[in-house]
């Protein structure tokens, strides 16, 4: 009785977070600014760690909450890398030089 | 009985993650949906592991699944900070019912300068002296 009402629920909310995936997917693909990707990326890593941590009550398998910590991890990484790769590209110039030539942006952190 | 405790967390908690990214797609503005994404997301994945620890109700795994809420409470804030930072120096367009946007006289780090010229009625004037 028990394992059945865990199963059941297991499916239904791997069937919604495979929609919430599709969705942030969506978003992913047709974000108009590159920061939209960014915030779409996040969530997809926040939706898979959930993902991983409901696989791990449907198949029963303790090691998947290991997976799920270790991804949390480097997905975090991931995503401050792209952010402040996308500010440092801001704050160049028009010109694309680093430091720019006219003065446009504040040299990097004074 | 703690089948039922641990179903209710799971859908509710994939419930708000279908919340989240619905908000993902719908909301007008990226810095409008970074809000959905960080504290719907956020929230939904915290929800997942107390199922988990609710299922499982060993002590390394409840000890390992609170770290888990612990590390994304203190995550998504710090990536949504660096995302919301990186948009706004980066001109991204606000949507078109913003009210107030408190920053757009005192950036000096945005990537055309002329858009953001300081409002002279704010900036400081030196004291004058006495004598």
């Amino acid at each position: 009785m028990e394992n059945t009402i865990i199963t059941f629920c297991a499916e239904i909310t791997l069937i919604l977070l495979t929609l919430a995936i599709f969705f942030a997917f969506i978003r992913l693909c047709m974000g108009p600014d590159p920061a939209d990707r960014i915030v779409a990326l996040d969530l997809v890593s926040v939706l898979i760690v959930s993902y991983l941590a409901a696989l791990s009550i449907y198949t029963g398998e303790k090691s998947f909450l290991d997976v799920a910590i270790s991804y949390a991890l480097i997905a975090f990484l991931g995503t401050v890398a792209l952010a402040r790769f996308r500010e440092r590209l801001a704050r160049r110039g028009p010109d694309g030089k680093y430091p720019p030539e006219n003065g446009t942006a504040r040299e990097d952190g004074k | 009985m703690m089948a039922w405790v641990v179903g209710f967390l799971m859908i509710s908690g994939g419930i708000f993650c279908l919340i989240a990214s619905v908000g993902m797609l719908r909301l007008p503005d990226t810095i409008i949906r970074m809000h959905a994404a960080t504290k719907a997301g956020a929230f939904g994945g915290g929800l997942m592991f107390l199922a988990l620890a609710a299922f499982y109700m060993d002590l390394s795994t409840i000890l390992r699944s609170f770290a888990a809420i612990l590390f994304l409470l203190l995550t998504a804030p710090v990536a949504a900070h660096l995302i919301g930072r990186a948009a706004y120096c980066t001109r991204v367009q606000l949507s078109e019912r913003t009210q107030i946007d408190e920053l757009a006289n005192v950036c000096d780090w945005c990537e055309q300068q002329s858009a953001c010229e300081p409002d002279p009625a704010f900036i400081e004037k030196p004291p004058e002296k006495s004598f």
